[in-house]
């Protein structure tokens, strides 16, 4: 919608929450879902076949959006809504990286408490 | 478990008492967590102390003690992998890291989680994230995959 909605996915600052927070919604998932088939989809095509209303679904949209997942696109009259993989990978990348860490401190840990009773 | 939250369990063959020393007592902490802490660990309290990992002895460490449950549960607040110095971790929501132990015939099962990556822990969600997006199963199951591994 505004400018700044649309701003590219390099500017984006590097915080995960907001991206965890935004995943953890049923109805938001089934957005992303079928978003993530690769069509664009308009407020009203997301909303067809949903029990939600037109104002439920903008307010999801928004917090993927403000999650940067989704992009709003000016198309003519109306917004389309895109999926944006990246900010996902980073939070998985962020998750492998902690993860590795505690398998280095943890296996240091073992050696420590078994070598030195 | 969901894959907002880390888990990893670890068999170490050694008493509960002496793992429990190797996690409480600071200056133990310290060898095996490679950093070098200004003094005991209180409950409600931050500790600080300096990395002692090479290339990043310049880094202050920081953690809230939570909780001390002698020979059971230790549990500290921290900002993870807060190693890049452009960015400000104080905005952000700590993490909850907790090690419990457990007496098992061979020594000691130790159960290390941290979670609350998404500021509110509700760990369904990721589950529901499984169920719903074909997509992204795979990759999520590698993650559950790697993090389930045991040591």
């Amino acid at each position: 919608m505004s400018q700044k909605r649309r701003s590219s996915t390099a500017a984006r600052r590097f915080a995960h929450a907001p991206v965890f927070a935004a995943l953890g919604d049923e109805t938001r998932l089934a957005l992303l879902a079928r978003l993530s088939e690769g069509r664009r989809c308009s407020i009203s095509q997301l909303t067809h076949g949903s029990k939600l209303t037109r104002q439920a679904i903008t307010k999801h949209l928004r917090v993927l959006e403000r999650a940067g997942i989704v992009h709003a696109v000016r198309e003519g009259r109306e917004s389309l809504f895109e999926f944006d993989s990246v900010p996902i990978e980073e939070v998985k990348d962020y998750l492998n990286r902690i993860s590795a860490q505690w398998d280095q401190a943890l296996s240091r840990l073992k050696s420590f408490v078994e070598a030195r009773p | 478990m969901g894959s907002d939250q880390i888990e990893k369990r670890i068999e170490l063959k050694a008493p509960v008492s002496r793992v429990w020393r190797a996690l409480t007592d600071y200056r133990e902490f310290g060898e095996w967590f490679r950093v070098k802490l200004e003094g005991p660990f209180v409950p409600g309290q931050v500790a600080i102390g300096k990395i002692t990992w090479p290339g990043y002895e310049h880094l202050t460490w920081r953690a809230t003690v939570q909780a001390m449950e002698p020979q059971h549960l230790f549990s500290f607040t921290w900002h993870p992998y807060s190693v890049d110095p452009a960015i400000d971790y104080s905005t952000e929501t700590p993490t909850l890291v907790e090690f419990r132990l457990e007496e098992i015939p061979q020594g000691t099962l130790l159960t290390l989680t941290e979670s609350g990556f998404d500021k509110i822990p509700e760990h369904r969600r990721n589950e529901a994230f499984l169920r719903n997006d074909g997509g992204w199963t795979q990759q999520m199951k590698n993650i559950e995959t790697h993090v389930s591994e045991t040591s």
